[in-house]
């Protein structure tokens, strides 16, 4: 598989590059070509955006969604993604996901270290690190109360860091990966689920495999 | 629930490996250059550590300039720690969590007497530390990470006051350092602290690092389980 990397200019993309590659994928540049475009997570809401409109990631990724092909967004990627995020004083997202992120109530902030995610049947833990955090109608998983995980179309998003989640992280990668090639019989992707069920179904995905 | 493994001599990577193998949440790397002859070489290193991990590390030791993070970040690190040039020009804090994100800037306090010293321990400030803290926090931090220069070393259990009184002062997860000696003190520190820092006691036997697990487990301490 082909994997593209949105860089924001900013911040550690390369052990998301690593963790593909570990994963048997190539590496590419171009966003339209990819099989499966990344949002990483790093940096800051406003400079990311930015970066995104200055290399003109942001049309390119609104295009991948429209023809219905994979976008993964991590952490910050996830926030991107969202109508807008309260992060900077307020930050327009590129829309991909409905809802907005808004700062974390509860607890430290950031909210940095691992954590159970609600339905992962094997009971792992994924690390996490952030301020922010998403309110959508699109969550597919939860971790002590956050959105863990969002789906709409062909972006999934997460919250927690799976090439930093060692092991755990290593597989949810591989299963996201064996469910991109599963859906490519076709050239688009529905990543989202049907259905009411939704908090099953992400147990049932998190814990396959 | 975190703990993490503290090198600062020896080979780093192959420790990294090592550490990340036998269930590290995090690692941080502070320091380091001084063992090696430049920072173009601190890059490298972080660039050999991530080719060989999947966990969380930070890095620190004379980063003084968004620049100098950005390049640690960019070659695989995901956070930097910051000590003296934050002490120095507090700015630096929010340059830094502006350009990179809070979440990726820590800040290193060592404390002795309730009091910040820097320069490596080697220069007494008027600071009291949770006031230091508390003004890092406002400035961007994201992290502190508090090393008691009292406890350091004496392998009899973290600075726990000292931990609590910072921990108290700030909204921000707080990393206790200093004084690890055996799971218990582990276990103490994390009812004060959101992470404990080991450093000696795995140093001279890094495969204690899984019998301290399990050891903190047995004490009723959630701990992932790594494989």
């Amino acid at each position: 598989m082909k994997i593209a990397i949105c860089d924001y200019g900013a911040g550690n993309v390369r052990s998301v590059e690593l963790a593909f590659r570990r994963l048997r994928c190539e590496v590419v540049d171009d966003v339209s070509v990819a099989d499966l475009a990344v949002l990483p997570g790093v940096g800051s809401a406003r400079s990311a955006m930015a970066e995104l409109r200055v290399r003109g990631n942001d049309e390119a990724l609104r295009l991948r969604m429209e023809q219905g092909r994979a976008v993964l967004g991590i952490c910050l990627g996830l926030q991107l993604a969202l109508e807008s995020t309260e992060e900077d004083g307020g930050v327009d997202g590129l829309a991909l996901l409905p809802g907005r992120a808004v700062r974390l109530r509860e607890g430290r902030v950031p909210r940095i270290g691992w954590a159970d995610v609600d339905g992962d049947g094997d009971g792992d833990a994924y690390y996490f690190a952030h301020s922010f955090a998403a309110e959508t109608p699109a969550a597919t998983a939860f971790s002590e109360g956050v959105v863990a995980e969002a789906r709409a179309g062909s972006f999934v998003g997460v919250q927690f860091h799976p090439e930093k989640s060692g092991a755990a992280g290593a597989r949810y990668l591989g299963r996201l990966l064996a469910e991109l090639e599963q859906l490519s019989s076709g050239n688009s992707y529905s990543l989202a689920y049907e259905g009411a069920d939704v908090a099953g179904r992400a147990g049932a995905f998190l814990s396959r495999g | 629930m975190r703990f993490r493994g503290l090198r600062d001599v020896g080979d780093p990577v192959e420790l990294a490996a090592e550490y990340s193998g036998r269930g590290a949440d995090e690692l941080v790397f502070l320091d380091v250059k001084a063992t090696l002859e430049d920072r173009a070489t601190l890059v490298d290193l972080v660039r050999r550590v991530a080719q060989r991990i999947a966990i969380p590390f930070t890095v620190g030791g004379g980063v003084r300039a968004t620049a100098d993070a950005e390049a640690l970040l960019r070659a695989g690190a995901d956070k930097v720690s910051v000590n003296s040039a934050a002490l120095e020009r507090p700015e630096l804090l929010t340059e830094l969590a502006d350009r990179l994100g809070s979440q990726a800037v820590v800040v290193a306090i060592d404390a002795e007497g309730g009091r910040v010293r820097s320069r490596a321990g080697t220069a007494a400030t008027s600071r009291g530390a949770a006031d230091w803290a508390r003004e890092a926090e406002e400035r961007g931090a994201g992290e502190i990470l508090l090393t008691s220069i009292d406890a350091d070393g004496t392998r009899a259990g973290y600075d726990l006051e000292l931990t609590a009184a910072v921990a108290a002062a700030v909204n921000l997860p707080v990393i206790a350092s200093g004084g690890a000696g055996e799971a218990a003190h582990v276990a103490e520190a994390l009812e004060v602290a959101q992470a404990a820092l080991l450093a000696s006691i795995l140093h001279e036997d890094p495969a204690r690092l899984e019998s301290l697990r399990s050891e903190l487990r047995g004490l009723g301490v959630p701990l992932r389980d790594a494989a």
